[in-house]
């Protein structure tokens, strides 16, 4: 699946968006970033909040309990400040 | 009621006059229309803001804007809905965002535009940072944009 972040979790994680492929095991939003942040420095950093942490399904806003199977792209972001 | 919607974000600047007259050239059913502008200010507190940089997800933005726009045209009679957001770098002075609603009657306008901002600061994927003598720093979500977003789900 593809996945995007945004804003400081962008500058953190040290890139826009990559293609990952997590383990089978790993079923709803919050397993994700449980994961994530198990890739490395940079990911650790950027989701050493995951309560702070907003994530997007297909553009869509979604709890950390929804599951991402099915989900083409996901993306993690802070709260939002536009306006 | 015909009620046509525009959704843009972009680098450019807008022009207010010119939105408004696209909402109401030709047509007679409108009685109210309200301008909301969001401008990119110096003072942030105490520190003194010299540029603003705005950053935004593509293809997301655009649909939750639409979400927000379709949830005002049904809860209110309007006639026209204009929501533009600037994304890049900007000076104190310049333009950020623009909110126009059209309706019969000003009530309507006035409610669906204040709607539609306190959705647009806390829902859509928009981002700013700010470069102050202090620093750059990312700007933080304030409590008192979901609290003014909130108010609206209540009954």
């Amino acid at each position: 699946m593809k996945v995007k972040y945004f804003a400081w979790v962008r500058e953190r994680v040290g890139k826009a968006e990559e293609t990952i492929e997590p383990p089978p095991n790993v079923r709803t939003v919050e397993e994700l970033i449980a994961w994530l942040s198990g890739q490395g420095e940079a990911y650790a950093h950027a989701f050493e909040k995951p309560r702070v942490i907003r994530t997007a399904i297909d553009h869509a806003h979604v709890k950390s309990d929804a599951a991402i199977a099915g989900a083409r792209e996901i993306a993690f972001f802070p709260p939002m400040t536009g306006g | 009621m015909t009620c046509p919607v525009t959704i843009r974000i972009q680098e450019g600047d807008f022009d207010i006059a010119r939105e408004i007259a696209l909402l109401t050239d030709s047509r007679t059913d409108i009685g109210a229309v309200v301008s909301f502008s969001g401008i990119c200010r110096a003072d942030e507190d105490s520190a003194k803001i010299s540029a603003l940089t705005l950053e935004h997800y593509p293809g997301m933005a655009e649909e939750e804007i639409r979400r927000h726009v379709d949830e005002a045209t049904s809860r209110w009679p309007l006639n026209g809905v204009t929501v533009i957001h600037r994304v890049g770098r900007f000076m104190p002075g310049q333009n950020i965002v623009l909110v126009l609603t059209a309706s019969q009657h000003r009530q309507a306008a006035f409610q669906a535009a204040e709607f539609l901002m306190d959705y647009l600061k806390t829902s859509a994927p928009f981002w700013k940072k700010e470069e102050s003598a202090a620093g750059t720093g990312w700007v933080e979500a304030q409590a008192r944009d979901d609290e003014a977003a909130a108010r609206w789900t209540k009954s």
